[in-house]
């Protein structure tokens, strides 16, 4: 199987290299974002007629990215009152204040006949009757348009809100057919709205748990190929995998890199006992690093990659430990009522998100690395499994619906607990593993 | 879906098919399908010594309570009956699988799988069946026996399943 890769695309500044300043034109996003900010993507104009189509589908994708982000809100076009046609024209505030736009993009999109994609954009703050940062230009193929559109997205989201992008970034996924007790399991990779899937795997066994590196090129999961769960490593250009060698050649699962992705954690099964060890890739040696007779697993490594998160049911039930990786005792996190599993370090290092059980319900849910501060940011019969977004913004997880026909898709909500979203793929899906934001 | 030939793949081929370098894509074992599939028990009952006499007659379920690993009585009188049997029928290799309900995390459930499979194992070594022909593995909760989200299905899908494979001799 071989996967086929988009060229690189090439992000100039367009009049110099003039980073975005964040003016008057700000949305503050903490707790209390209640509003989100308005803008209007009119049309963006094509330079050549071959541009046409490409620019309608663009800009609309733009505007889709922004306003599923929950921070923004489209100004629909039958409002507008200036009908820009060319991007060179003069921005006319007073006719985009009129309908309450607070930020416009307008850009032109220009293709080549050796099937080079140009987009020239810039972002407006309408009341304050100033453009934003300078206008910025980004060139690649003509077979990479969505790609170009969640870059241009990526840009105006970052420009605005000061976090990082996110939307030009893919998901690592377990897609599933069939009924519920002979299911069918195939790793599949997509774009972080669900677009462009692509199998990396076929579904003669189960495969559990992806988890991409932080370059965005391998895969870490967990098979049943030789009828017993053994620990992959998949290339996503060649779809190539390889067997990791386990301590003792046992059982293991629940692999995660480390942010270098040099080394992996993962749980392994001897006897009736699950421990946390770490292996370098290089020298495929592993490293005992928990040494209980309780069940450890589901290790996640902290950013900075000195510490990692785990679940052990060594207090009796499920819940949360800080350890440092060059050893040492294992400090309990998680104290409040219920079972914790799955934690997964946010890659901006300040939470951990977690899956959590209580009353009968599963919640996704996100603590500071001490155990403080925990809040709740979904719940139902059964979330679990939290991926975080390269900006650390949005957490993405698997909810399965209850009952014989139960199967489960996927989520997304806001840090903030805000703008829980499904994420339709026409088929079940679970174990969302969030990529980095492409080059 | 019909896998009556898993059954019947020698214990050898487990072994050889964890070779990492071997390029091994899938294949009899590497099918998604439990070997804990009713289908497969197709085999005539009648004969005390077959794998189908074994699972129907002999019974080779064990239950669980919720989150918890350790033996009932009746777990233990059950695992009582399989010993007896293993031990007159020594021709077979056993792969202890343990299961979990669908009230769990994956991972969580992986390992408690592992855990019941354990207990199963120990519980028949202490009853005299050769450690030697004894093998376990988890599916954790990939392959419910009962489709239902209700305790109803849970207690019969918190199992550990004890499967025959033909041995060497």
């Amino acid at each position: 199987m071989r996967l086929i890769y988009f060229g690189v695309l090439a992000i100039v500044l367009w009049t110099g290299a003039v980073l975005a300043q964040n003016g008057p034109l700000k949305i503050e996003i903490t707790d209390g974002v209640i509003e989100p900010l308005t803008f209007a993507v009119p049309m963006f104009e094509a330079k050549n007629i071959e541009a046409a189509a490409i620019a309608t589908k663009i800009s609309r994708l733009v505007a889709k990215d922004l306003t599923n982000s929950g921070l923004f809100r489209e100004i629909s076009a039958n409002r507008f009152i200036a009908q820009r046609t060319t991007f060179a024209e003069a921005v006319r505030y007073p006719d985009w204040r009129a309908i309450n736009t607070q930020a416009l993009v307008t850009a032109s999109v220009e293709t080549s006949s050796t099937g080079r994609l140009t987009v020239k954009f810039r972002i407006f703050d309408v009341f304050s009757g100033v453009q934003l940062g300078r206008g910025m230009q980004l060139s690649g193929s003509t077979q990479a348009v969505r790609r170009m559109a969640h870059k241009v997205a990526d840009q105006v989201y970052e420009r605005i809100t000061g976090e990082g992008p996110y939307f030009d970034s893919k998901i690592v996924f377990v897609s599933e057919s069939g009924p519920k007790d002979k299911r069918l399991k195939r790793l599949a990779i997509m774009d972080f709205d669900g677009e462009n899937v692509q199998f990396l795997t076929g579904n003669k066994n189960i495969v559990l748990a992806p988890r991409i590196s932080k370059d965005g090129k391998k895969v870490l999961y967990t098979s049943f190929e030789t009828g017993f769960p053994q620990i992959y490593l998949l290339d996503i250009s060649t779809a190539g995998r390889k067997r990791l060698p386990t301590s003792d050649d046992g059982m293991g699962f629940s692999p995660r890199f480390s942010p270098d992705s040099k080394r992996i954690v993962y749980s392994l099964q001897q006897g009736g006992n699950s421990d946390i060890y770490l292996m370098d890739l290089a020298t495929a040696r592993s490293k005992r690093m928990t040494l209980s007779l309780a069940i450890d697993t589901a290790p996640s490594f902290s950013p900075d990659g000195r510490q990692i998160v785990f679940e052990s049911d060594r207090s009796g039930t499920q819940q949360l430990y800080l350890m440092p990786v060059s050893g040492g005792t294992p400090k309990r996190i998680s104290f409040e009522n219920g079972r914790y599993g799955t934690p997964v370090w946010s890659p901006r290092g300040d939470l951990i998100a977690f899956t959590k059980q209580s009353n009968g319900r599963f919640n996704i849910g996100v603590m500071r690395d001490d155990g403080s501060e925990e809040r709740l940011l979904s719940g139902s019969f059964l979330d679990e499994g939290p991926t975080w977004s390269p900006n650390g913004r949005v957490i993405m997880f698997a909810r399965q619906t209850q009952g014989p026909k139960g199967a489960p898709s996927l989520y997304s909500v806001d840090i903030t607990g805000r703008n829980l979203r499904a994420l339709n793929l026409g088929a079940p899906a679970s174990d969302p593993s969030w990529g980095p934001v492409q080059p | 879906m019909r896998l009556i030939h898993l059954a019947f793949v020698p214990f050898l081929a487990l072994v050889a098919c964890t070779d990492p370098e071997g390029g091994f894509n899938g294949g009899l074992l590497g099918d998604s399908s439990s070997w804990d599939d009713p289908a497969a028990n197709a085999e005539d009952q009648s004969d005390p010594t077959s794998q189908a006499f074994f699972e129907k007659k002999i019974g080779n379920r064990v239950l669980f309570e919720i989150n918890k690993y350790t033996l009932s009585s009746s777990a233990k009188a059950g695992l009582d009956e399989q010993a007896r049997w293993l031990i007159d029928n020594p021709q077979y290799v056993i792969i202890i699988e343990g299961h979990a309900d669908e009230q769990g995390t994956r991972e969580y459930n992986l390992a408690l799988g592992f855990r019941r499979a354990q207990s199963a194992q120990e519980y028949l070594v202490s009853r005299g069946v050769s450690g030697l022909r004894l093998k376990t593995r988890s599916y954790g909760k990939e392959r419910p026996l009962e489709i239902c989200s209700a305790e109803r299905c849970y207690a019969k899908n918190r199992r550990s399943v004890t499967l025959l494979t033909a041995g060497l001799s």
